[in-house]
């Protein structure tokens, strides 16, 4: 039985597509069988993240309507062979999905998975409801401003509220917080919230801190999750995060903006 | 072309149905012997015959019905009318009043605290009195996890949160509030009208504090601490906000 992770925010912007491509292909990495879907039917991105764009043939809506099996529209991602991607149909919209289509493909793919990680679409609407309903775990990405901080506690609401775990009275979904684009600089001088500070708004576990890095959009643009870029920060960040939340005790190496050796080397940002 | 489209070719609104309220006076009678009635209206009407012209008047017989007095509904119109009066209701008649005033085209209005009729059924079918309970305390909800923002959650007696609101929230209850946590959303105690609810919470940072409809907001509790655990209570219309 596979374990669902839904990565979500409600605000648009901070980085769930980029969490999904990185932690999916962390968990692949580690040797767990993972597929990672793009619920944001009619805006598309995560094929572009996973670089794999050239190669969508059929997509989640087509498997949804039964114009395609799951087989066929399943892309084997071309780093690691335990990844595949489902991508999201670009030219339909959020409408497109149903609850029963989705509980269907999910139940389907839990017997050949370990890890499916549900990348869901900004805003608190049909495409982000769907993609937490059957989540497992969340993680809930957030920036550090307060607009991000609140969009994130009322999708915790949501989550708490409203999915199949909380609808049956079930185990409720394991939340945590990954906090992204965090400049320890910016924080020191007052212009961005403290890991403490998002911490004392949303009391949530913290699963780790992705530091604000320009190897996020170099790897965006060149189609290669951005946990494969080992030099860099953000990279190494995600797999702690995978190694954290898969039971490893990591401790927390981008809070206070020390440059380790290695950074100081290579001036890494 | 229809014949009929021709004939009507544009319909205005002609007429329409709104509520309006008025102010109309009410004669509430006290005894059902019409010389006495007669002689006494006539007295005061004397005093200013240009104000009681053809000024609309609502009949109040509810403390004749008390006394179990009977009127003479059709004579007392009679009377009314002599000097100019145009009566244009009746209230807290019996059965057999009202009757009588709808015959004489006489609109029936009851009486909303207790009409005369309303009364006499009540005595009817309560027996025993049950003595009512002082304050009826509704049931306790505890809530254990944090109420998030866009979260809504109603207590009919009292409501115990043992983590945080956060902003965005809104937590009500007919009694009092507990936060063993930071309150940073709205709170409403004794939201049926309970003034005497009470708000307690381990740091106040709320949006909105109220209780029995009396209100503040986060702009007027600048100058509370935070960090402090405090209560907040109602005093002639006013919150307070002090330090446990």
């Amino acid at each position: 039985m596979a374990r669902i992770i839904v990565v979500t925010s409600g605000k648009g912007g901070v980085g769930k597509t980029t969490t999904s491509a990185a932690i999916a292909m962390g968990l692949a990495k580690k040797g767990h069988k993972t597929a990672v879907i793009d619920f944001d039917v009619g805006l598309r991105n995560l094929d572009l993240i996973m670089g794999c764009e050239r190669r969508v043939v059929y997509d989640f809506v087509n498997v949804i309507n039964g114009e395609a099996s799951l087989n066929q529209a399943l892309i084997r991602d071309k780093n690691c062979n335990l990844l595949y991607i489902l991508p999201a149909s670009q030219t339909r919209d959020k409408d497109a999905l149903s609850q029963e289509g989705v509980g269907k493909i999910l139940e389907d793919l839990s017997k050949d998975f370990k890890y499916i990680v549900c990348d869901s679409p900004a805003g608190i609407e049909k495409g982000a409801h769907l993609a937490m309903y059957f989540a497992d775990d969340a993680f809930v990405v957030t920036n550090p401003e307060v607009s991000s901080v609140r969009d994130s506690d009322r999708m915790l609401g949501i989550l708490a509220s409203k999915s199949r775990r909380a609808e049956q009275n079930q185990e409720p979904i394991r939340e945590y917080l990954l906090l992204s684009r965090y400049s320890p600089d910016r924080v020191k001088l007052g212009e961005m919230l403290s890991v403490d500070d998002v911490q004392e708004i949303l009391s949530l576990h913290l699963l780790g801190v992705i530091p604000e890095s320009k190897s996020v959009l170099n790897a965006s643009n060149s189609g290669i999750p951005v946990i494969l870029d080992e030099k860099s920060d953000a990279g190494q960040a995600y797999v702690d995060i995978v190694a954290r939340y898969l039971g490893e005790d990591k401790p927390h190496r981008f809070i206070d903006g020390k440059k380790g050796l290695f950074a100081k080397l290579f001036g890494g940002r | 072309m229809s014949v009929d489209s021709q004939k009507t070719p544009y319909n205005p609104l002609a007429l329409e149905f709104k509520s309006s309220t008025f102010s109309v006076p009410v004669l509430i009678l006290f005894s059902n012997d019409l010389a006495v009635i007669e002689q006494q209206l006539q007295a005061k009407i004397s005093l200013a015959p240009e104000f009681f012209r053809n000024s609309p008047l609502v009949l109040d017989v509810q403390e004749l019905n008390k006394k179990d007095l009977d009127l003479d509904i059709a004579a007392l119109m009679e009377i009314l009318r002599e000097p100019g009066l145009l009566p244009v209701g009746i209230r807290g008649g019996n059965l057999k009043q009202n009757k009588k005033a709808l015959a004489l085209q006489i609109p029936v209005y009851s009486v909303t605290s207790s009409s005369a009729t309303a009364e006499a059924q009540k005595r009817k079918t309560i027996t025993p009195p049950v003595p009512e309970p002082i304050t009826d305390p509704g049931t306790t909800i505890l809530i254990t996890h944090p109420v998030r923002s866009g979260q809504r959650l109603y207590a009919s007696g009292d409501l115990v949160i043992l983590a945080q609101v956060s902003a965005g929230a809104e937590i009500l209850a007919e009694g009092n509030i507990h936060v063993y946590g930071t309150l940073r959303g709205r709170a409403m105690a004794g939201v049926q009208g309970n003034k005497a609810a009470r708000i307690f919470c381990s740091d106040l940072q709320a949006e909105l504090i109220s209780i029995a409809g009396d209100y503040k907001i986060s702009e007027d509790m600048q100058a509370i601490s935070r960090n402090k655990p405090v209560q907040v209570y109602l005093q002639d219309h006013t919150i307070i906000i002090k330090d446990i």
